[in-house]
C-alpha cells in the first residue's frame, strides 16, 4: 500500500504517475481559472498561517500594545528586549538543555532499537516472530490514555518518577518505529539479503552493511518525527517530571504562562523561542517527515 | 524464503537443526531489546489496567479484590458522565470539521500548480508546532474582549461575539476550531497520499463521459479514496477521544467542568489522586467506547463495499 509513497524504492509503482490535474491549461479561460486558483490558495495559506504572523508580531511588542483596537500587525515599537529579558525571568537554558537531552536519547535510542527489531520481523523467518509482532498490532488501537495509569505505576514503583529515565524508557520503545521501518524493509527486495547470505555476511553484517545504508531515507523519517514529537510532548513530561530542574520547554512556557498571565509578550516571545527549532528542523527534512507520515499512515 | 531453505547445498539432519536454533537466536536478538522495553512499558499496562480496575488499589494500601464496585461507583458519577458527554461533543464537532477540511485541502493541493509544495508546508505546518504554543496563541487570539478573532466577528456585525475559552457553553467549540486548525494539515498529508493510488484513466474516461468537476469528484476521487478516508476515520475517532494535551493547555477542562474530557479526569483520578482501581475503570470506559465507535465504522465500511 506504501509503495506509491516510497517510490523511489520501486519505480515500477505504475499508478503513481502524473496527479489527476486541470485540464492542459491552454484556453484563456482556463489561465482566468488557474489565476484565480492561485489567489484562492495564497489567500487561504495566509489565513491558515495568521496566527502564526500574530505571535511573532505579538512577541516583539510591549505588553499593552497585544491588544488592541484595531489589531497592530506591525508593531508601532519594537522591544526586541522581550527576547532576552525571558532568559533571566524563567530558566529558559535549562528548559532548553532538558528538551534537547531528552529528544536526541529517545530518538537515538528508537530509531536503533526500532530499525533493528523491524529487520528482525521483516527480513527473518522464526518461531515466534509472528506472535510477537501480534502484540505490537494489539496495542496499536488502544489509547495511551487508557493504560497511562498502570504505566504510572510501574515507574513509581521502579523509582523512577521525576527522572528523565522515565520518559526515556516510555518513549524510546513505542511501537512506532518498529511500524515504520518494517514497512519499508518490506519494499527492499529478499534478493539482495539473499545475495549477502550466499556471501557469508551475517545477519548482523546485512543489517549494518546493507539494510542501514539503504533505509537512510527512512531513518530520516524516523528520526524527524521521533525528534518532533518528544519536542512537542506536554503530557508525557507533565505527569512525570516535577521538579523544576528537569522541565523541558512545554512545561516551563506553560507554568510561565500560569505565574505571569498578563505579560502576554513575553508570552508570546517564549512561544516563538519555543517553536523556532521546529521550524528550522520541519524545513530542512519536510519531505522525510510527509513521507514518513503517509507510509505509516497507511498501514491500516 | 530463508536462507535456509533456499539454500543449494544438501545439509545433514543435525546441521539443520542447529543452523535453525541459531536462527531463532539471531532473530530473538534482533526483535528483543525493542520488544523488551515494548512489552514492559506497553503491554504489561494494557493488561494491567484491565486487572487493577477490579480492585481498590489507591497510592497508598494494597490493592484488594473488589469486583465491579469501581464500575457501579462510576455509574453514579456525575463527573464521568459529564467528561462523556464533553468528549462525545469534541469527537462530534472534530471528526466531521477535520476530515472535510482535510479532505477539501488535499483536493486542492493535488492540481499541477507551480508552488504547490510550498502551499502544502504552510498547510502541514500549524501539526509540527508544539501543542502549548499553539494553544496560548489561540487563547490570545479568542480573548473575549479585544482578541483578534472577536475583533473580527465584531466587525462583521456580530455585536455580542462568544466569550470562547471564558465561556461555558463555547469552551468546546474553542477547542475544536483550534484543534481542527491544526490537525489538518496532517490528515491532508494522508488524503494526497491516497489521492496519488486513483488511476489517472479514470479521470480520463469520466471526462470523456462530460463529466464535471463536481461528478468527477463525486463518483472517481471519494470511491478511489475510501480506505483512506476510513482509516482517516478511525484515526481521527481514536484521536479525538483520547484528547488530553489540548485541553490541558487551553482551559484545564474549564470553566468549571464545560470542558473536562475522559483523559484528564483518567489523569486526575488516577495520577493526581492515587486512585489506581478507580481511575483504570474508567479507562477501560474510554477504551471501551473507541473500540466500539471503531467496530461500527468497520462494520460501515464492509457495507459500503459490498
Amino acid at each position: 500500500m506504501n509503495t506509491t509513497v516510497l517510490r523511489k524504492t520501486r519505480p515500477a509503482a505504475g499508478a503513481a504517475s502524473a496527479p489527476p490535474a486541470a485540464l492542459p491549461g491552454r484556453r484563456a479561460g482556463h489561465t482566468v481559472g488557474r489565476a484565480l486558483m492561485y489567489v484562492f490558495l495564497a489567500v487561504l495559506a495566509v489565513l491558515i498561517l495568521l496566527p502564526f504572523g500574530w505571535m511573532a508580531s505579538s512577541s516583539v511588542k510591549a505588553d499593552r500594545d497585544v491588544f488592541t483596537v484595531p489589531i497592530q500587525w506591525i508593531p508601532k515599537s519594537y522591544h526586541w528586549q522581550n527576547f532576552t529579558d525571558i532568559w533571566t525571568q524563567i530558566p529558559l537554558a535549562t528548559y532548553l538543555e532538558n528538551s534537547v537531552l531528552l529528544s536526541v536519547v529517545i530518538t537515538f535510542l528508537q530509531v536503533l532499537t526500532g530499525s533493528f527489531a523491524a529487520y528482525g520481523f521483516a527480513k527473518m523467518r522464526f518461531p515466534g516472530r509472528d506472535a510477537l509482532f501480534m502484540g505490537y498490532i494489539a496495542t496499536i488501537a488502544v489509547p495511551w490514555q487508557a493504560y497511562m495509569v498502570p504505566q504510572y505505576i510501574i515507574m513509581q514503583k521502579l523509582g523512577l518518577v521525576n527522572t528523565r529515565w522515565s520518559l526515556i524508557l516510555i518513549q524510546a520503545f513505542g511501537a512506532f518505529g518498529v511500524f515504520l521501518m518494517r514497512q519499508f524493509y518490506l519494499t527492499i527486495p529478499d534478493e539482495i539479503s539473499e545475495a549477502a547470505r550466499l556471501d557469508g555476511l551475517s545477519e548482523y553484517g546485512i543489517w549494518a552493511r546493507i539494510m542501514l545504508p539503504l533505509s537512510k531515507p527512512a531513518l530520516a523519517s524516523l528520526a524527524l518525527l521521533t525528534f518532533v514529537n518528544t519536542w512537542n510532548d506536554y503530557m508525557g513530561p507533565f505527569i512525570y517530571l516535577t521538579d523544576n530542574n528537569l522541565w523541558t520547554v512545554q512545561i516551563g512556557l506553560r507554568s510561565f504562562i500560569g505565574q505571569y498571565d498578563a505579560q502576554y509578550a513575553m508570552i508570546m516571545a517564549g512561544s516563538v523561542i519555543s517553536v523556532v527549532p521546529i521550524l528550522v528542523i520541519f524545513l530542512l527534512g519536510q519531505r522525510y517527515f510527509v513521507r514518513g507520515i503517509a507510509t505509516t499512515g497507511m498501514k491500516g | 524464503m530463508t536462507a535456509v531453505s533456499s539454500s543449494p547445498a544438501p545439509a545433514t539432519a543435525d546441521n539443520g537443526r542447529r543452523r535453525r536454533r541459531r536462527t531463532v537466536l539471531v532473530g530473538w536478538s534482533f526483535v528483543l531489546p525493542n520488544f523488551l522495553g515494548f512489552a514492559a512499558l506497553t503491554l504489561v499496562p494494557v493488561v494491567g489496567a484491565f486487572v487493577v480496575a477490579f480492585t481498590d488499589w489507591d497510592s497508598y494500601s494494597t490493592p484488594n479484590w473488589v469486583g465491579t464496585a469501581n464500575f457501579r461507583r462510576m455509574w453514579h458519577d456525575d463527573n464521568f458522565w459529564t467528561a462523556v458527554r464533553n468528549t462525545c461533543w469534541y469527537a462530534a464537532g472534530h471528526i466531521p470539521l477535520t476530515l472535510a477540511a482535510s479532505l477539501g485541502l488535499a483536493v486542492l493541493l493535488n492540481q499541477k500548480l507551480r508552488g504547490v509544495g510550498i502551499l502544502r508546508t504552510a498547510f502541514f505546518f500549524p501539526y509540527v508546532t508544539s501543542l502549548v504554543a499553539v494553544a496560548v496563541v489561540w487563547n490570545m487570539l479568542l480573548s473575549p474582549d479585544m482578541g483578534p478573532v472577536n475583533q473580527v466577528l465584531r466587525h462583521l456585525g456580530w455585536s455580542h461575539p462568544p466569550g470562547w475559552t471564558t465561556s461555558t457553553d463555547w469552551s468546546l467549540p474553542a477547542l475544536i476550531l483550534t484543534s481542527v486548525w491544526r490537525d489538518m494539515g496532517y490528515y491532508m498529508v494522508l488524503f494526497l497520499a491516497g489521492l496519488q493510488t486513483i488511476p489517472a484513466e479514470l479521470y480520463e474516461a469520466a471526462r470523456m463521459d462530460g463529466a464535471g468537476a463536481w461528478t468527477r469528484f463525486r463518483h472517481v476521487t471519494l470511491p478511489g479514496l475510501r480506505p483512506t478516508t476510513y482509516f482517516v476515520m478511525i484515526m481521527l475517532t481514536i484521536s479525538s477521544f483520547k484528547v488530553f494535551d489540548l485541553v490541558q493547555v487551553m482551559t484545564e477542562g474549564g470553566p468549571g467542568r464545560s470542558s473536562l474530557v475522559l483523559s484528564q479526569l483518567i489523569f486526575r483520578e488516577g495520577i493526581t489522586q492515587g486512585r489506581f482501581g478507580y481511575s483504570s475503570a474508567i479507562s477501560l470506559a474510554l477504551f471501551v467506547i473507541v473500540l466500539a465507535i471503531t467496530l461500527v465504522q468497520f462494520r460501515f465500511q464492509r457495507r459500503s463495499e459490498r
